[in-house]
């Protein structure tokens, strides 16, 4: 029995879906939502280095490269935002964060 | 079953205990070390597919500088953690049943097709003479990604100065110089010339009690 392209796809898949399960579970928890955010990009990469090698194209691995240094930005941004959010209000509860609600 | 799908699977099992427990661990700082597990094992299983390069980006990006800030930030709250699980048996069910439905999903489209097992050659670039993942990654991101690389650059530029400006706290109490008026003085502004003569005439002698000066204290006053 040797890898196919859909054995290192269903791993994406199953990756992405325990990512899903996560942002489920963690509601309450903003950390844990960024980290099941991260895990969601992993998946994503996976599939597109997994393409980029059965399909013989090395544009796959440039996509992922750029995809990290976007979900470098995002993850140092949503950090900040959090840091400041905890400053302000002493919690990260994401049910509390209804200020804007009105 | 030969050697690299051996280790695929070695791989990929670990992977997918270590994210199972990024997501329901009950500590953050756990989670976060999972998470960094995590990366290791997906960089594994990407040096199965010959992407050696990303392979070690991920593990210095990530593990190196992102799940840093992420234990950063973890430690330097102080967060009561239990109280945010206290939804956690609740969702259980429900997170279970949406991912059981996307794994479905998935699974409905991949089992159709993506029997390939045999990988197509890698295209040969120009320039490119000896199979180097590195190498031909450059030379397609400096010529065809020219302008995607510096939208890149410029976005990671815009992030740094999001993040501090967002984490900067200026202290009120601290005896704090603008850099800008320390940059604008001129040096007539630091030494200010006064005319007076070199010698002063003796006190005249003090005027009567009677009508003190209107700036004199009160105690003086009084007699």
């Amino acid at each position: 029995m040797t890898l196919t392209l859909g054995h290192f796809l269903s791993l994406g898949a199953i990756l992405f879906a325990l990512s899903v399960i996560g942002i489920f579970l963690n509601r309450k928890n903003l950390i844990v939502l960024l980290m099941a955010i991260e895990l969601m990009l992993l998946a994503v990469n996976m599939n597109f280095v997994a393409f980029s090698y059965y399909l013989g194209d090395m544009r796959g691995q440039i996509f992922v490269f750029f995809i990290l240094t976007v979900a470098a930005a995002e993850s140092a941004i949503g950090l900040a935002i959090l840091v400041q959010l905890f400053r302000n209000k002493s919690s990260i509860n994401v049910d509390e964060l209804n200020s804007l609600k009105g | 079953m030969d050697v690299k799908a051996g280790l695929f699977y070695v791989f990929a099992a670990l992977l997918l205990f270590a994210a199972l427990r990024v997501v329901t661990a009950r500590n953050p700082v756990h989670a976060a070390l999972y998470l960094v597990w995590t990366f290791i094992q997906a960089a594994m299983i990407w040096l199965l597919l010959q992407a050696e390069f990303l392979a070690m980006v991920l593990v210095l990006v990530y593990v190196g500088a992102v799940m840093v800030l992420f234990l950063f930030v973890v430690m330097m709250l102080d967060i009561d953690f239990d109280a945010m699980r206290l939804g956690f048996r609740r969702h259980l069910p429900w997170a279970g049943l949406i991912g059981v439905v996307v794994t479905l999903q998935m699974a409905a489209v991949l089992m159709g097709g993506f029997r390939m097992t045999e990988p197509k050659a890698m295209a040969v670039l120009p320039l490119a003479g000896e199979a180097s993942n590195t190498r031909d990654l450059g030379v397609l991101l400096y010529s065809e990604y020219v302008l995607p690389v510096q939208i890149a650059a410029v976005i990671l530029l815009v992030a740094i100065v999001a993040a501090i400006a967002l984490t900067l706290r200026e202290r009120k109490d601290t005896k704090h110089i603008g850099a800008d008026a320390q940059v604008r003085v001129k040096s007539r502004d630091r030494m200010r010339v006064v005319q007076m003569a070199a010698t002063q005439p003796a006190q005249e002698p003090a005027p009567p009690p009677a009508e003190p000066a209107a700036g004199a204290p009160a105690a003086e006053r009084k007699p």
